[in-house]
């Protein structure tokens, strides 16, 4: 434990160490009431009913616990197709993303062609334009795609392709690349490795770390988009569960929305506990070492 | 350093070796970036079509009439004529301006009070670190919809809250009072989380001697945290900054799907605005002349940012 701000004489004293538990207990509560209680309260008033979450004062606990405003949720709003197209939309935004921009993070890193680094400067400077500048001509381009003459609206493909052009991940991509030492790809290549072999069985085990990272960037921004899907798939049926709860959210009864938004929260709450690690060092991984 | 270098010993005349060697250096290197630009190609391709491509074409479709029945019409600056003469288009502007203001005073400086608070506390960690993580990712439609629950002014979670210790009830998102700094508590909720622990991860790698160098000098926590704390934590800050106006000026779904713009439009922002012109009123010349002016007004906190982050990184 290195020191920080506060000396460890201080916090040593009765003074201070009466000082600190008051402090730790008061930040316990705030954050409790804060960040927990909210989340609670989403959990419990999903299994109120109806009337029962329109009381005033409302109850604290619902009168009997039950889980059925959850599986009534599940089918008044079809919530299996919305998992279904959301998981489509996420692991084919990740999948292609991978596909695209490992191998080229490899070549800007490792290969370095003619005006490689040229390149690498384009895809960074698209990193400068706030998304949402971009929304009106990429929506037309989705319309009408160039060469390939064809209408993406209501494909998932409009949501994969964009998302493969990612500059920010395969800038982190590459600066990982570039740690691996090149004599290491020598020798595969003094083995007769070619460069496919190369990035396959030696760059790609070596960069576990940063894929790791790199994936959950990618499937977490798809689950949570909203806007880019509220463009591009306007046929209810293939929507993802962020538009379809925001499209459902003004007739549908109070209890059954609830449980929705519980159900769509909670894959995304599993993958934190599970992959908290890698999703807190890819936090600084961006560039943010101070 | 490529494995070709190596000179092969070979039997035969010194000029043959020479001859040989040359244009099979060259065939190597094309050969080498033949397979460079294969790899790169479906990022090349990806990049092309749906970014370089919409760049240029949201410069063009700015001065453009769009109609989808006949080709686009020059139009000169008449899409930005169309902006100035909407009152909507002043109002928006303010609100978003307003937007960023308060999730600076709110936003920028809760995160970092809390993550020096933190970092003081040697007991659940874990459990901090955690919790104010979680809000982080949830989807934004959920925490919207959530907190529009919460700001109900009957028998919402807030209302209920202020009441229980005796204070008057509040009508959040239904007055164009409340209506925006509402917004801004729902934004700085969901996104301080990673702000904190940013902070958090800067806070720990400030050497612990300079504390205690500045504590011989008689600098009390104050003093330390002024000189200590806040200059080794500029460059995070500053950059944070940067973040925070640049996402914060681009706010789209809490005013969507909390307010809608309303009451009285006080939560119509520029993205909403952008976004009725495009697909409620289908001027997207008109809406890309707006986007325009957003980047033209974010281009340089985001080429600072990238600057920074790319130089220090």
């Amino acid at each position: 434990m290195t020191r920080t701000l506060l000396s460890p004489w201080t916090l040593r004293s009765t003074r201070g160490r009466i000082g600190y538990w008051l402090v730790f207990v008061v930040v316990l509560a705030l954050f409790t009431i804060a960040f927990v209680v909210p989340l609670v309260w989403m959990l419990l008033g999903a299994m109120k009913s109806a009337p029962e979450l329109a009381r005033t004062p409302p109850t604290i606990l619902p009168d009997r616990f039950t889980l059925g405003s959850y599986v009534e949720a599940w089918n008044f709003m079809d919530l299996a197709g919305y998992f279904r197209n959301t998981v489509i939309v996420a692991a084919g935004a990740w999948l292609l993303q991978l596909a695209v921009i490992v191998p080229a993070a490899y070549a800007l890193s490792k290969l370095r062609p003619v005006l490689g680094n040229w390149i690498l400067g384009l895809m960074l400077a698209t990193l400068m334009l706030p998304a949402s500048a971009l929304l009106v001509p990429t929506y037309l381009t989705i319309t009408d795609v160039p060469v390939a003459g064809v209408n993406l609206i209501n494909n998932p493909a409009a949501i994969w392709l964009p998302a493969a052009a990612n500059a920010f991940n395969l800038y982190l991509l590459k600066r990982f690349f570039d740690q691996i030492p090149t004599e290491l790809l020598d020798a595969a290549r003094i083995d007769g490795a070619g460069s496919v072999t190369t990035l396959v069985r030696i760059v790609l085990p070596l960069s576990r770390p940063i894929l790791a990272v790199v994936s959950i960037f990618a499937i977490v921004a798809a689950w949570k988009d909203f806007i880019w899907p509220l463009l591009v798939l306007q046929d209810p049926g293939i929507q993802t569960l962020s538009v379809a709860l925001q499209r459902f959210e003004p007739d549908t009864p109070i209890n059954l929305m609830l449980a929705g938004l519980v159900l769509a929260s909670i894959p995304m709450v599993v993958a934190f506990l599970i992959f908290q690690r890698q999703i807190l060092a890819g936090l600084s991984a961006g560039g943010l070492k101070g | 350093m490529s494995i070709t270098a190596i000179p092969v010993r070979t039997p035969s005349t010194p000029d043959g070796v020479r001859a040989g060697r040359a244009p099979g250096r060259l065939r190597r290197r094309i050969t080498d970036n033949l397979t460079a630009y294969g790899f790169l190609c479906a990022a090349l391709v990806c990049f092309a079509l749906f970014s370089w491509y919409p760049i240029v074409r949201g410069v063009l479709l700015s001065f453009q009439q769009v109609n989808f029945v006949t080709d686009p019409e020059w139009v000169g600056w008449q899409n930005f004529a169309t902006l100035f003469a909407d009152p909507l288009f002043l109002i928006a502007w303010r609100n978003t301006l307003y937007f960023t203001g308060l999730a600076l005073v709110v936003g920028f400086a809760i995160p970092f009070a809390v993550a020096i608070v933190l970092n003081e506390l040697r007991h659940a960690k874990g459990y901090f670190r955690m919790v104010v993580y979680l809000p982080v990712m949830l989807p934004p439609v959920v925490v919207a919809i959530l907190w529009k629950w919460f700001y109900d002014p009957g028998p919402g979670l807030f209302n209920t809250m202020l009441e229980s210790v005796g204070l008057p009830g509040l009508a959040w998102i239904s007055s164009t009072n409340t209506s925006m700094l509402s917004l801004v508590l729902v934004a700085t909720w969901s996104a301080m989380g990673s702000a904190t622990l940013i902070y958090l991860a800067a806070l720990a790698t400030i050497p612990g001697e300079l504390y205690e160098a500045a504590e011989l000098d008689g600098a009390n926590v104050l003093q330390r945290l002024r000189h200590v704390t806040i200059p080794q934590t500029r460059f995070v800050l500053l950059v944070m900054l940067l973040m925070q106006i640049i996402a914060t000026m681009q706010v789209f779904t809490e005013p969507y799907v909390m307010t809608g713009g309303g009451p009285e439009d006080s939560t119509v922002t520029v993205l909403l605005l952008l976004y009725r012109y495009a697909f409620t009123y289908n001027d997207f010349g008109t809406a890309s002349a707006m986007s325009l002016l957003l980047f033209v007004f974010l281009g340089g906190f985001s080429a600072l940012y990238l600057k920074l982050t790319k130089s220090e990184g």
